[in-house]
């Protein structure tokens, strides 16, 4: 296990290699650069700044000491956009961010989103079952861009229980509002899978037996059924972790919580090349984590599973 | 490219008057001061940089002239008062300029504010090393050798402006510029602190490390959320200054900041949500406002042979521009006072005598008539239906106008129009190749006064993206830069425009905000929108 | 009906029928998800059908109407706009009937690429595991890990923006979840013993694949291609938000509830709560049938 584990993490890599490669390309083939602008600069002062910012050399140079530099001296580069500020620090300043309420919203999704889903399952077609179909649909219909505004009027300008937004280092009311809006279609998703798989479960045969044997419902769902129930769930988990830290560009833009998702739409429309390439480096990152972490759950919960 | 006859007034007054007293609003009688001096206002996204060198947009702007002062200020109503400086004497037909430096300009760390300080951030601002996107600016001023510095010719060290003592400061220009002190309002311009940037590189900026001489000093800042500036307590002119505590936040949705203006989270908002602006007058008539904005908003035609055909056709132009309603895009989409424009530059810059053209003068009517005739006349119309393509980058307000403008084609001319919007950089990009037969375009001026405007005419303007050429209007332009008055000239441009119609002037800003109505001192006559926290102060309600 | 009494027969009838057919009959005698049926069929019919009612372009503007929307604008039958009007006085009904057009094209073919692309993809990758997988899943990694929002510009712009550049867009993304999900799921059923039973009798790796591996998928596929399809909507109303979307005067589902979110608070809400009507209507239909089609297809249910 500790061998494979290692083995993928240094294919880990190559696959971040090639991503900053893919990302290099792709960025430098799009129309406009960073220094695009209404004005249009006197050449001089382009010639300047892509000096300055070693823009002026052939591509694979630049990808090179990019990729150097990281290697070499952790060094991501400096934010082409802000001026005064390097990548790392950037990222090193909104990740946390995006990572606290990230985290949040999957723990409130996992635990809701999943509760949901085994009681309808277990009450199948009981109004308990519609019940929690009912919120799962209706939390998916609300897109987060509409929630987002719904509970800014609501709790910030109706109530005035909250504030409208900002971080200030996570305090608790700065919280509430961009895990609420994060974490419902999450939620029903998980709800739903959940749903699916626990009756898929508990059709199946040694279920069947146990409740022939008379053993209590509680014990059987928990004890019996709930590990192979989780199993899609799990593998749901991982694209939803990362689809929650792309999806805060939402949570961003109506919360100005500064966490790191406005720059996944940002960086790319400022051609702030090496933000792209940040932002893109630690997505991968954690995509790869995340699935490592995924398929060792996968290894626990069904025994049966190889590597 | 001149300012004299905007400027001369304010500079004679200055050059005269040695350190009257700056401007700063005062409580008038029956105002008390609230207890909490506090100023939180909307930003739409971050401020780039806090570096007043490498500054090169409005909102950057805005917070550099509250934590830095350069030579002059503006006041309320746009003129020239004492900055740094108290005064100037000019020479040389304008070429020399010698500030006098107030010597009680002080750093927020207590040291003297001095004319080094100065030489220091003007060749900062020029280095190539420096990569400036603004060291054009200084480019501008021709200061002695700036071009040359800018290419790598020259070191920074040769550029035209020297301390003669620790508070005269001697600049040198290579053309007669007639407005080289009101220049020095902008953020380009503006004393650096050479020991703290020496010290700590790229991060002179952060709180805590940096050092500035304006009436605040910034003292908090989050990236994407937030940043406050304080009151510096060295600043000269401390005693007048009543706004303690400015708080910038950033809030990317229109609406969302609009929500949380209402909630009593921030106390200035700009701009409004389209079409927003009249219910919000009725509802809240002491907050809601609209001011004129020196900014204008146009269409341009693709004058090349990357466009259809037909455009080439003055009467298709014509007809185009004359079938634009203006009147219903400033009152039934915009509704935010701003005004209907029939000429490039807007009506109220300073100096400008601005033609009326015929069209103006017509009802709707009349010109839905008469772009119907011409269009016919040169052989499209109903029948023979034009298609053509409108370009416009992405955004709400511009989708409505570009919407709406391509109805009135379709309905009145039988145009049908293909609609694409491109996120900002693409649009320029296309723009820039010409690869549009219409295409949105806005300008905001530099300065107060029309060439600003007029320039992008010029056939050789790198903004001039519909590659107009006209060499009546060139040559009108290059005459104007050594006219006493050049107002004349800027007339008979804008006559030449309407005649050529390479353009579709569609409406003159207004810049429509929120105001907490507790904040008093706001320069709403500044028609360039250059705001001092330092002018304001909060009355008790 | 008959199909509904044949499938009531078919409970009493001996094996021998197909497990898709036995699923089908199993499908209708859900009446929630037939209902949910029923209203898809008028969904697309409103889609299909719906313009020749309406009494507006969904392009013109009406200038009676703009300028005083919030009151000119309401819903009305005199005026002719059914729904209201949008913040530009062009008529809502003919809008949504567009909008839903767009919608339901992008959401199916998104899904469909989604479903079969990442379904086969991942039975694969799981199936022969090793360094196929290896390979397979590193290249749905490294696809994952590129911000899809910076994807998505860069071929919108690169390539221009087109309905067609959307699905291509979509699909690229969205079959990634899927093959995982896949995938997974193999891991569980490669082990199961009728798998097992069928390599040990020779059967190829393609036709296990086929036969045994993919129909088992089909359960959790379903279910989550039932999710698919509002995730594409919702998608490509992320997409429409951000002003990367159908190109003006056509818009979509996504496009007028964000424009009609952006304008609630002033009280037009009339312009979220119509194209939102439909979106839940149909995303409730789309679950439903999901949910009927996981219990037809549920073979252990038998």
């Amino acid at each position: 296990m500790v061998f494979y584990v290692i083995r993928r993490l240094l294919v880990a890599i190559p696959t971040i290699l090639v991503l900053i490669v893919l990302s290099f390309l792709m960025m430098h083939y799009a129309p406009g650069g960073p220094w695009t602008s209404e004005r249009a600069f006197p050449q001089a002062v382009i010639d300047a700044l892509n000096a300055k910012y070693g823009l002026d050399e052939p591509l694979w140079k630049q990808v090179a000491s990019y990729v150097w530099n990281i290697v070499a001296h952790f060094d991501f580069g400096p934010s082409l956009y802000y001026k005064d500020r390097s990548v790392s620090e950037l990222i090193a300043q909104g990740f946390p961010v995006t990572l606290t309420y990230g985290f949040w919203s999957f723990v409130v999704a996992v635990l809701v989103g999943g509760s949901l889903g085994i009681a309808a399952a277990v009450w199948h077609n009981s109004w308990l079952d519609y019940l929690a179909v009912g919120i799962s649909i209706g939390a998916q219909v609300l897109p987060n861009f509409v929630m987002a505004p719904i509970l800014v009027l609501v709790f910030t300008l109706w109530l005035g229980w909250l504030p409208g937004g900002g971080w200030q280092g996570g305090a608790l009311p700065y919280v509430v509002m961009p895990v609420i809006a994060l974490s419902t279609s999450f939620m029903a998703s998980i709800a739903r899978i959940t749903r699916s798989s626990m009756l898929e479960v508990l059709n199946a045969g040694f279920i069947r037996t146990a409740r022939a044997k008379g053993l209590p419902m509680r014990r059987i769902v928990l004890r019996h059924a709930l590990k192979p129930a989780l199993l899609p769930v799990i593998s749901y988990l991982g694209p939803a972790f990362v689809g929650m830290i792309t999806g805060s560009v939402v949570i961003d833009i109506y919360f100005s919580t500064g966490g790191i998702g406005q720059y996944f739409v940002n960086s790319a429309l400022n051609r702030d090349y090496f933000v792209i390439m940040g932002v893109t480096i630690l997505t991968g990152a954690l995509t790869v984590l995340f699935n490592l972490v995924v398929d060792i759950l996968y290894a626990w919960i069904d025994p049966k599973i190889r590597y | 490219m001149t300012l004299n006859t905007v400027l001369r007034a304010t500079a004679a007054t200055l050059v005269l008057g040695t350190g009257a007293a700056a401007f700063a609003a005062d409580p008038q009688p029956g105002e008390t001061l609230a207890d909490s001096q506090t100023f939180a206002y909307r930003l739409l996204d971050e401020v780039p940089t806090m570096d007043p060198q490498l500054n090169e947009d409005v909102s950057g702007s805005n917070v550099q002239r509250d934590l830095f002062e350069g030579l002059m200020n503006q006041d309320a109503e746009g003129n020239l008062v004492p900055g740094v400086a108290t005064g100037y004497t000019t020479s040389d037909e304008n070429r020399t300029y010698v500030f006098t430096l107030r010597e009680d300009a002080k750093w927020s760390n207590g040291e003297p504010v001095t004319a080094g300080d100065f030489v220091y951030a003007w060749r900062r601002a020029i280095d190539p090393a420096t990569a400036s996107p603004y060291a054009w600016f200084v480019e501008m001023t021709t200061m002695a050798n700036a071009s040359k510095i800018l290419a790598g010719e020259l070191p920074p060290e040769e550029l035209g402006v020297e301390a003669v003592d620790d508070h005269t400061l001697k600049v040198t220009l290579e053309e007669s510029i007639p407005y080289f002190a009101a220049m020095t309002t902008t953020s380009t311009l503006f004393p650096a602190p050479q020991a703290v940037i020496e010290e700590y590189g790229s991060e002179w900026t952060r709180p805590g490390n940096i050092v500035s001489n304006g009436a605040y000093v910034l003292s908090e800042h989050v990236p994407n959320e937030y940043h406050k500036r304080v009151k510096n307590p060295e600043y000269w002119d401390a005693d007048n200054v009543h706004i303690t505590e400015v708080t910038g936040l950033v809030i990317n949705d229109v609406n969302q900041a609009l929500t949380r203006y209402l909630a009593g989270e921030l106390d200035m908002i700009e701009p409004l949500p389209v079409g927003q602006f009249p219910e919000l007058k009725e509802k809240y008539p002491d907050q809601a406002t609209s001011v004129p904005r020196l900014c204008n908003y146009y269409y341009t035609f693709n004058m090349t042979d990357t466009a259809n055909p037909a455009i080439a056709d003055e009467r298709v132009r014509r007809a185009m521009s004359y079938a634009i309603d203006r009147d219903v895009i400033v009152n039934a989409v915009l509704k935010g006072g701003q005004a209907p424009a029939y000429i490039f530059t807007p009506p109220f810059t300073a100096g400008f005598d601005a033609p009326a053209p015929a069209y103006e003068g017509m009802t709707q009517k009349e010109r839905d008539a008469e772009a119907v005739r011409l269009i016919e006349e040169a052989g499209y119309g109903k029948d023979n239906p034009l298609t053509l393509r409108l370009i416009y980058n992405t955004d709400e307000n511009h989708k409505k106008i570009a919407t709406v403008m391509a109805q009135m084609w379709k309905q009145k001319l039988g145009i049908s129009v293909t609609m694409q919007n491109f996120e900002w950089k693409t649009f320029l990009e296309i723009r820039k190749n010409q690869e549009f037969d219409v295409a949105r375009g806005a300008w905001c001026g530099d300065y107060n006064e029309a060439s600003t405007f007029l320039q992008l005419m010029v056939s050789d303007n790198s903004q001039n993206d519909g590659r107009y050429a006209n060499e009546q209007v060139d040559a009108l332009m290059l005459e104007s830069k050594t006219m006493e008055d050049p107002n004349p000239n800027y007339a008979e441009v804008e006559t030449i425009l309407e005649e050529d119609v390479p353009v579709i002037p569609v409406y003159h800003y207004a810049n429509v905000f929120m105001l907490n109505s507790a904040i008093k001192g706001w320069p709403y006559e500044n028609v360039e929108n250059n705001w001092y926290s330092k002018d304001f102060y909060k009355v008790a309600e | 009906m008959a199909v509904l009494i044949g499938g009531r027969r078919a409970r009493s009838m001996p094996a021998g029928r197909s497990l898709w057919s036995d699923a089908r009959h199993r499908f209708f005698k859900n009446r929630a998800a037939v209902a949910s049926l029923a209203v898809l069929v008028l969904v697309a019919c409103f889609a299909a059908f719906g313009g020749l009612a309406a009494q507006w372009s969904n392009e013109d503007i009406d200038w009676a109407v703009l300028g005083d929307v919030a009151t000119m604008g309401r819903p009305s039958l005199e005026t002719g706009h059914w729904f209201g009007t949008d913040e530009l006085g062009r008529d809502l009904f003919a809008r949504v009937v567009q909008g839903t057009q767009i919608s339901l094209m992008v959401g199916i073919v998104g899904a469909l690429i989604s479903v079969v692309v990442g379904t086969v993809y991942g039975a694969i990758a799981g199936y022969f595991g090793g360094r196929l997988d290896s390979v397979m899943m590193r290249i749905v990694d490294i696809l994952m890990s590129v911000p899809y929002m910076f994807v998505l510009i860069l071929l919108l712009v690169i390539f221009g923006r087109s309905v067609f550049m959307l699905f291509v867009g979509i699909g690229l993304i969205s079959w990634l979840d899927m093959a995982r999900i896949a995938r997974g799921q193999t891991l569980t059923i490669k082990h199961r013993e009728y798998v097992e039973a069928a390599l040990a009798i020779g059967v190829g790796p393609f036709t296990i694949i086929r036969r045994h591996i993919i129909p088992n998928l089909l359960g959790v596929v379903i279910v989550y291609a039932t999710l698919l399809v509002p995730n594409m909507i919702i998608y490509e109303s992320f997409i429409s938000f951000l002003g990367l979307g159908v190109q003006e005067p056509m818009t979509s589902w996504g496009a007028l509830i964000s424009d009609g979110a952006s304008t609630m608070q002033y009280g037009t809400l009339w312009q979220i709560g119509f194209p939102l009507f439909f979106f839940t209507v149909t995303l409730f239909a789309f679950f439903f049938i999901g949910d009927g089609l996981r219990d037809a297809l549920d073979p252990k249910d038998r």
